[in-house]
């Protein structure tokens, strides 16, 4: 067992749990048991906020899986990768004030009570936790597979022990802390992860040489590597672009995302999160995934993907560096897990159970059931993650792709466009879904459909359908205005 | 509530500001990768020891997005509160 690498960690660890208690004392105090826990009572400030967003958007996939694909596929996959720079600030502008003063006016807490109130159907509500419930499962998996490999490469654990420990670190602090705990544990997580990657890259330059040093390692172990196409020259332009619906300007579809978009306190916290948050994802984006190209000539052949990261923090980093470095990882992992255990949470108890089956349900029983069934998921996942798939990358995509495409234009046109109706949402979600799975299987067998990724023709499709069905059963025009007064 | 409220006039106009940044992103981005990134590897030039395409894609294209970013924030976003007098929030 490596101490010196174990030590920082734990440490880290240890800060989590303080953060999660001081909130739970918080959470005592106020008056709101369910905004409180589920949305940290829309007092988020700007940092806070642009940290939540991006330690709930980073995670496993860009911090083992997408540097070990960049690996691999050399300089193409960075650039890929950069079409998440539109996360930093497309979803806050987009969503923006509109969805802040709309969510507060309806009292949402999450995103189907949004969804619920602007179309008043409850098929509405169905699919929707439905989906949120089937996606995020998958989602989360992966982010536990991810987290337990990780601190078996770091501990020498035996995975189940690796899982357990990983699993119990988690729980432990959602179920305290609720989203407040969360949100803040976020943001202290985000630096953290902002100055490891920083590191670790000065760390790997170093190690291989300089800057100019690499390419020329590069260019003899395959001139591929440093062109846009690819170790094998098939990354092509169509498939790396369509990225930009995955991952850049389609995660607005993201439930975990667009519940944070109204959880902030002002117009203020707002615009200082855009600008934070714009550096914070660019640059981590832009480092995690160059630490993976340069590791090539530095550290060469390893075989698994997830592993490039913690072997090149060990091999170019003093062990207690390499420790809190490593630490950046393991944050977002958590970071995402916990916030997609409170989402499918949140989903189930407060729109669901809640809205149709006990309706007057008293403080202190929402606060068991919610916390209850939060753990209940938590061993569920980690009882899914004893004998996990491999590919976490594709798990993790798979996920977001499915979500996006059932409720990218549900929230988009409920917000901007007054004709939007239930129908319009039923139809574009199914067609979102539906469609999604079947290209994807498709792909996987045949390729993919028209050279782009799963998630490109169904966000087309769902959208034809949202506004087709919208029209067919045309109603009278809707104004939020009237609808609040 | 007064019908067309102002705020939303506002949010509106800054959602398409939203649109604009992403879609100028995205052009900045592809039209350095796919032109610079298209020539056999053995032409490329090279700045601070990266490919050109890459540099310019995406090492300059982020920074230019964060000015773009800081630009609009400092100078066309509008404060607004949230809240109406009076009601409470949840």
């Amino acid at each position: 067992m490596n101490w010196q690498v174990l030590i920082p960690l734990l440490l880290l660890l240890a800060v989590i749990f303080l953060i999660g208690i001081w909130s739970n004392r918080k959470l005592n105090q106020s008056t709101s048991f369910i905004s409180d826990y589920f949305l940290g009572s829309r007092e988020l400030g700007g940092l806070v906020l642009a940290m939540t967003m991006a330690a709930t958007y980073g995670s496993a996939s860009s911090f083992l899986g997408g540097p070990g694909a960049a690996y691999t596929i050399g300089l193409g996959w960075v650039l890929l990768a950069m079409t998440q720079v539109a996360t930093g600030y497309f979803i806050l502008l987009v969503l923006g004030k509109k969805f802040a003063i709309v969510t507060r006016r309806f009292q949402s807490v999450t995103l189907i009570d949004f969804l619920k109130t602007r179309y008043q159907s409850s098929t509405v509500v169905i699919i929707s936790a439905l989906s949120i419930v089937i996606f995020l499962f998958s989602a989360m998996a992966a982010q536990w597979i991810g987290g337990a490999h990780l601190i078996q490469s770091i501990t020498g654990l035996p995975y189940l022990g690796a899982l357990f420990l990983f699993a119990v670190a988690v729980l432990v602090y959602v179920i305290i802390g609720g989203f407040r705990a969360v949100a803040v544990t976020d943001a202290t997580q985000g630096i953290i992860m902002f100055v490891g990657t920083f590191i670790l890259l000065i760390a790997v330059v170093v190690a291989g040489g300089g800057i100019p040093s690499i390419m020329n390692d590069l260019t003899t172990i395959n001139p591929n590597l440093v062109t846009p196409f690819g170790h094998d020259g098939q990354l092509n332009a169509a498939y790396v672009t369509s990225f930009w619906i995955l991952v850049g300007v389609g995660v607005v579809g993201l439930p975990q995302v667009a519940v944070r978009a109204m959880s902030y306190r002002d117009a203020r916290s707002m615009h200082r999160a855009l600008m934070i948050g714009t550096v914070v994802v660019g640059v981590i984006m832009l480092n995690m995934h160059l630490i993976g190209v340069f590791a090539r000539p530095v550290l060469p052949g390893i075989e698994v993907a997830d592993q490039v990261i913690p072997m090149i923090a060990l091999e170019t980093l003093p062990p207690w560096v390499a420790g809190i470095v490593l630490a950046a990882p393991l944050a977002a992992m958590m970071s995402t897990v916990d916030s997609l255990l409170l989402l499918v949470s949140s989903s189930v108890v407060k729109d669901v159970y809640i809205n149709y089956f006990r309706p007057q349900a008293s403080r202190s029983h929402v606060k068991k059931v919610s916390i209850g069934f939060t753990a209940f998921l938590g061993i569920i996942v980690f009882l899914l993650s004893i004998n996990p798939p491999d590919l976490l990358i594709y798990l993790n995509l798979f996920a977001f792709g499915g979500l996006e495409a059932a409720f990218i234009w549900p929230i988009i046109f409920g917000l901007y466009w007054k004709y939007a109706n239930k129908h319009g949402a039923i139809a574009s979600m199914l067609v979102g879904i539906v469609s999604y799975i079947a290209i994807y299987q498709y792909n996987e067998t045949y390729g993919d459909l028209l050279g782009v990724h799963a998630v490109t023709i169904p966000v087309v499709l769902s959208c034809i359908a949202f506004i087709g069905v919208s029209l067919l059963f045309k109603q009278k025009p809707y104004y939020f205005e009237e609808a609040l007064s | 509530m007064p019908k067309g409220d102002w705020r939303f006039r506002i949010a509106h106009r800054e959602a398409l500001i939203g649109v604009a940044l992403a879609a100028f992103n995205i052009i900045w981005w592809y039209g350095f990768a796919y032109t610079l990134g298209s020539k056999p590897p053995e032409e490329y030039t090279y700045i601070l020891g990266f490919p050109a395409w890459f540099f310019w894609s995406c090492i300059a294209g982020l920074f230019v997005m964060i000015a773009l970013v800081f630009l609009v924030v400092k100078f066309v976003l509008k404060d607004m509160p949230f809240d109406e007098e009076g009601r409470d929030d949840l």
